[in-house]
């Protein structure tokens, strides 16, 4: 463990099999602080179960994860607040957890939705919705993020505000983050390590070589190519229909 | 016009009042009026269970409605039935069972109807005693659970993710949600405990825009529907549970008309 002191969770070869299925299998990973890890991949491919093995929700699992932290801050997907709850921002911020006023102006800022303190919850619009789930994830300085598509909902141009967020939050707050992307070919150009999941890891990498890809520049602009990276997957099997994966 | 029952009815039903307040509130949060139902309606299997062998009734009324909340969690999980469905096989099953064993306990002749239906005038000071010793224990019990129990109403996984028990919250929430039918039961009677629990709280929930304010509107609406139902009983003679139920509704629909201002205001 002591040479691993940068180290907030580890997950060697997990997996989590349910009514007979396999969700996830043979997921090894490491999220280390001021790191970026971006998980991808089709729907059901196994994203958020995987981020929910890291922060301890599935019980049951097979292989080992390691934690190494409990301060987790965590923006889960989808979630919906129900009308009949009728709940402001100030009153989601200190949902887990007690914080004085200072703190919750000061993770509202941080996420740029101070203005949005007194609003109630079912009234704003999916980023404001987003930056107050962030707010609230970031408000007790967590070690870990864990971030569940984050971007969803959010049209590109906020997209691409909102990573920027992430990556100023991540600098400051100098945590490691596991981050869910819903898009395929899109990540992060701040992301220190790729994973492509398919219930498996399907392949990995670093998506800085593609991030002065001309043909992504061309599309969405010098400006997005700074934040965002075309991912290219680089498989070397393939899924047949019955599950069974081949080699190339 | 104070006659000394009337007095008890009152002090009976301002008790059970604070409590149905603030567990409404869940109760309608967590969409649970059905589960609220279903645990009323085995109320009348503990009423039968505590005449057959001569125990409390309260004390019987609260062991079945745990074990009727206990077998629900396990049917649950070990079957494909949806929840109302398996809601709706406890509740009328209950029922069934205990009129069955009022059958077989024909030595014994009580009040249907106000077993149905409440009978707060016939209160006596052990019920008192229960009412608000039990009321106290469930609030207080309320008020420790109260963060993991909200947190996850909100959002369940948030909650766990961050540390919180969500799970033995919500179990501990069960075990009040039968003990507020244990209390509660001689005020309003089993088929309309539910009502008590969540029309107070859906008034409330017109005239608030944060979870505290809820709260505390759905107590002020809860007391003052045993006020003024209770007095309307003594007034035209009507009975008691029924009275209290209908002067929720009068302020639930009075409430409808600061939400149509609110409406109007927002456009």
């Amino acid at each position: 463990m002591t040479i691993e002191n940068n180290v907030l969770v580890k997950l060697t070869e997990v997996g989590l099999k349910q009514r007979n299925k396999w969700l996830v299998k043979g997921v090894s990973l490491i999220v280390e602080r001021g790191k970026i890890v971006t998980l991808i991949g089709p729907n059901g491919s196994g994203k958020s179960t995987t981020a929910k093995i890291a922060i301890g929700l599935h019980k049951n699992i097979e292989g080992n994860v390691e934690k190494f932290t409990d301060k987790i801050g965590y923006v889960p997907q989808k979630i919906s607040i129900d009308w009949t709850l009728p709940l402001k921002v100030n009153d989601f911020m200190v949902l887990t957890d007690e914080l004085d006023e200072e703190k919750i102006n000061e993770a509202l800022k941080l996420t740029g939705a101070d203005h949005l303190k007194n609003q109630n919850l079912g009234n704003l619009s999916g980023g404001e919705f987003q930056r107050v789930l962030l707010a609230r994830a970031v408000s007790k300085k967590p070690d870990l993020l864990v971030l569940d598509e984050p971007v969803q909902g959010v049209d590109f141009t906020g997209e691409i505000a909102l990573y920027k967020l992430i990556k100023e939050i991540a600098d400051k707050l100098n945590c490691g983050i596991l981050l869910i992307s819903h898009d395929l070919h899109t990540v992060m150009t701040a992301t220190d390590h790729v994973i492509c999941l398919n219930g498996h890891v399907c392949c990995s990498g670093t998506p800085k070589d593609v991030a002065m890809n001309n043909e992504y520049k061309l599309l969405f602009g010098e400006q997005a190519s700074q934040t965002l990276s075309i991912y290219e997957h680089k498989h070397d099997h393939v899924h047949s229909n019955d599950g069974d994966i081949k080699k190339n | 016009m104070f006659d000394d029952f009337f007095i008890r009815a009152l002090i009976a039903g301002i008790g059970v009042a604070f409590v149905t307040g603030p567990l409404g509130c869940f109760v309608v949060w967590r969409r649970l009026s059905y589960f609220g139902d279903t645990l009323a309606h085995s109320a009348l299997l503990g009423v039968t269970m505590a005449l057959a062998f001569e125990i409390n009734i309260a004390i019987s009324i609260f062991i079945i409605s745990s074990v009727i909340a206990i077998i629900l969690v396990k049917l649950e999980k070990n079957t494909n039935l949806p929840g109302d469905a398996l809601l709706g096989l406890l509740a009328h099953s209950a029922l069934a069972v205990g009129l069955v064993v009022i059958g077989f306990l024909s030595f014994i002749r009580f009040d249907v109807m106000g077993l149905l239906f409440g009978d707060i005038l016939a209160v006596n000071v052990d019920d008192l005693i229960i009412i608000w010793g039990g009321g106290a224990i469930i609030l207080i019990v309320l008020k420790i659970i109260w963060k993991p129990l909200f947190a996850s109403t909100v959002n369940y996984e948030l909650a766990e993710a961050e540390g919180l028990n969500p799970d033995r919250a919500k179990a501990i929430f069960t075990i009040l949600m039968a003990a507020i039918i244990a209390i509660s039961i001689k005020i309003v009677g089993l088929l309309l405990i539910t009502g008590m629990l969540i029309i107070p709280t859906a008034m409330a929930r017109n005239i608030s825009d944060t979870p505290k304010k809820m709260v505390i509107f759905s107590i002020c609406g809860g007391l003052l529907s045993v006020i003024m139902g209770l007095f309307s009983s003594l007034q035209f003679n009507t009975p008691s549970g029924p009275s209290i139920i209908a002067a929720a509704l009068l302020l639930f629909v009075i409430s409808l008309f600061k939400i149509k201002q609110t409406i109007q205001l927002k456009n």
